[in-house]
């Protein structure tokens, strides 16, 4: 009987998603389902349970359908490496880490951003229109990568989303200077940090708590190229992006660059918000051996990410005869640092040749290499790719050290090629 | 039959019928009342849910066909129906099949899920449920770095 009804509902629902929820409450779900739902009352209204959902998903994302999901509730979504060969990141090919729920019915002529805190002389509400035309504009190319990238080949292994090194973008982004925003308020001389909140919900459902409330150290909130974006590649910001506005501190891990802002906290103090507590974000300050639990007080945030680079062409697997040489290209990129080199090997790191470098566009924008590489005989090669920053830091063969959390493995990528 | 019989069974069927239409206007009305006002039945529901521990309420989930089971990444196995029914309402089941741990290890994440994300204490089903993440989902040593998994295709 109830699978009767949960049947003709969910027909019901693929056809009137959104006006079907306004109606109807998750009690009258459970009642034609003959199940009670574990804290039914705290899911957010217009929150579809997981049974019910439609998993087409991806597309109604605006994601192309060759991304892998980690995970869709909440949206874990990674780029195959050889997708991200574009020098500036689509959006249907910008990997997605979504902590708490998409926001649902965003209206954009109610938009607004208060900026709030101890370390503000008074509190200051912006409606969006006000906000882009109040201000000047200002576009960067700016890296964001996910501080979990690669977190799926430490060992032992490190709780969160198993992703590969597909986690990083580098879009264009528009929008007006945090800088800017801050002098306009007027900030006292004891600000320390900016924290950002948004409107995901909590996947809990609790509406008391943020799904994540993290931020930047006001230096980085100072730089020219931290924005209030309100555009990505030229378009509206997808909605999976956090359309209308988001943070976008380019070169820090990219939960930094909170989504659906509607507020930020100037705090006199390192910002509390949710996972701005250890261990999320943040690694041992002394190192640990792998397994070890590291104390709270041995665990420091993380700021620029490290040096890093991806071979983006060939994609991995390729084969070709011999006597044929082969182009490879890729990015690569050191956080807030810029990259000085960036070097390939065949044969396992023996020798290294260097790859032609292209200069950022602009600071914390990914760089761009390539090479054209002779094989000396058929067989089986792996390429690698190492950059160098201009601190004189390389990416380490290995995953590098241990930490609790899985994060800033940036080991050197490779792709497997066979020469026929 | 007599004309008396007659009139009763038409009494018998005309109060029948009244209950019928009263039984309707009530059905229109309760439902009209639920579309205009949710909140009715949620706190309805919301507080008669107070008296019952979480611990023993359960959703039972229609939908968990063996296709969709295998294709989330989980397995048969004792406590399976345990998981799908306490680590399914706030995430998706891949959140739970990507990871690996020993059971220390998964009972960590189950108390982290408790002290910041609001997860429920799942006092005698924690047991099961940590056998069940322990056997299928341990680690598996893969070393510092693993082969490529590579799949060959003709580069033009």
């Amino acid at each position: 009987m109830s699978s009767y009804f949960s049947g003709i509902i969910r027909k019901f629902v693929k056809k009137e998603r959104r006006s079907f929820i306004k109606k109807i409450s998750l009690a009258s779900f459970a009642s034609v389902l003959g199940a009670e739902i574990v804290f039914a009352e705290n899911m957010p209204k217009g929150y579809l349970p997981v049974f019910l959902e439609d998993q087409d998903n991806l597309k109604s994302l605006g994601k192309d359908p060759a991304l892998k999901v980690l995970n869709d509730r909440p949206w874990n979504v990674e780029t195959p490496i050889h997708l991200l060969d574009d020098k500036v990141t689509p959006a249907e090919k910008m990997f997605l880490r979504n902590n708490g729920l998409l926001p649902e019915k965003i209206d954009p002529s109610n938009w607004t951003l208060t900026i709030k805190g101890e370390s503000v002389s008074q509190e200051k509400t912006y409606t969006l229109a006000e906000l882009k035309s109040k201000f000047k504009t200002h576009t960067y190319q700016l890296t964001l990568e996910c501080g979990g990238n690669g977190r799926g080949e430490f060992y032992p292994p490190a709780e969160g989303n198993q992703w590969g090194q597909g986690a990083v973008s580098c879009a264009t982004w528009t929008g007006i200077r945090v800088k800017d925003l801050l002098d306009d308020v007027g900030i006292n001389n004891d600000a320390v940090y900016v924290g950002y909140h948004g409107t995901d919900a909590h996947l809990s459902g609790d509406p008391s708590k943020e799904s994540i409330s993290r931020g930047i150290p006001i230096d980085k909130a100072k730089q020219d190229e931290t924005l209030i974006a309100f555009q990505m590649n030229g378009k509206d910001i997808p909605m999976a992006h956090g359309y209308p506005l988001r943070l976008v501190a380019g070169g820090f891990p990219a939960s930094a660059s909170g989504k659906w802002i509607n507020g930020l906290s100037i705090r006199n103090k390192i910002h509390d918000g949710s996972k701005m507590e250890s261990p999320s974000y943040r690694v041992p300050i002394e190192p640990v051996e792998p397994g070890e639990r590291s104390p709270d007080e041995n665990m420091r945030i993380i700021e620029s990410m490290p040096v890093k680079s991806i071979i983006t062409y060939p994609k991995s697997g390729a084969e070709f005869s011999f006597g044929k040489n082969l182009d490879i290209r890729g990015h690569a990129w050191a956080g807030e640092e810029m990259i000085s080199k960036v070097a390939y090997s065949i044969d396992f790191g023996t020798t290294w040749h260097a790859c032609q470098l292209d200069a950022p566009v602009n600071r914390f924008a990914w760089q761009h290499f390539k090479a054209n590489i002779k094989f000396p005989k058929k067989g089986y090669y792996e390429v690698w790719a190492m950059a160098t920053d201009d601190q004189g830091r390389s990416q380490p063969m290995v995953v590098p050290g241990w930490n609790p959390k899985g994060y800033l493995n940036n080991a050197c990528h490779r792709i497997a090629v066979k020469v026929i | 039959m007599q004309s008396n019989d007659i009139r009763k069974l038409l009494t018998a069927v005309a109060a029948l019928g009244l209950m019928m239409v009263f039984l309707i206007v009530s059905a229109i009305g309760l439902i009209v009342m639920v579309q205009f006002q949710p909140e009715i039945l949620t706190n309805w529901f919301a507080d008669s849910k107070e008296e019952v521990p979480a611990v023993e309420v359960q959703v039972v989930d229609e939908e968990w066909t063996d296709e969709k089971i295998e294709e989330v990444g989980l397995v048969q196995g004792e406590g399976l129906q345990l998981v799908l029914a306490n680590c399914t309402n706030c995430h998706s089941a891949k959140l739970v099949t990507q990871n690996r741990f020993t059971r220390e290890g998964w009972i960590q994440v189950i108390r982290w899920m408790q002290e910041t994300q609001g997860f429920w204490d799942l006092g005698s089903n924690e047991d099961p449920i940590v056998d069940y993440l322990s056997t299928h989902f341990a680690p598996e040593a893969k070393g510092r770095r693993k082969p490529l998994e590579v799949e060959w295709y003709s580069l033009e």
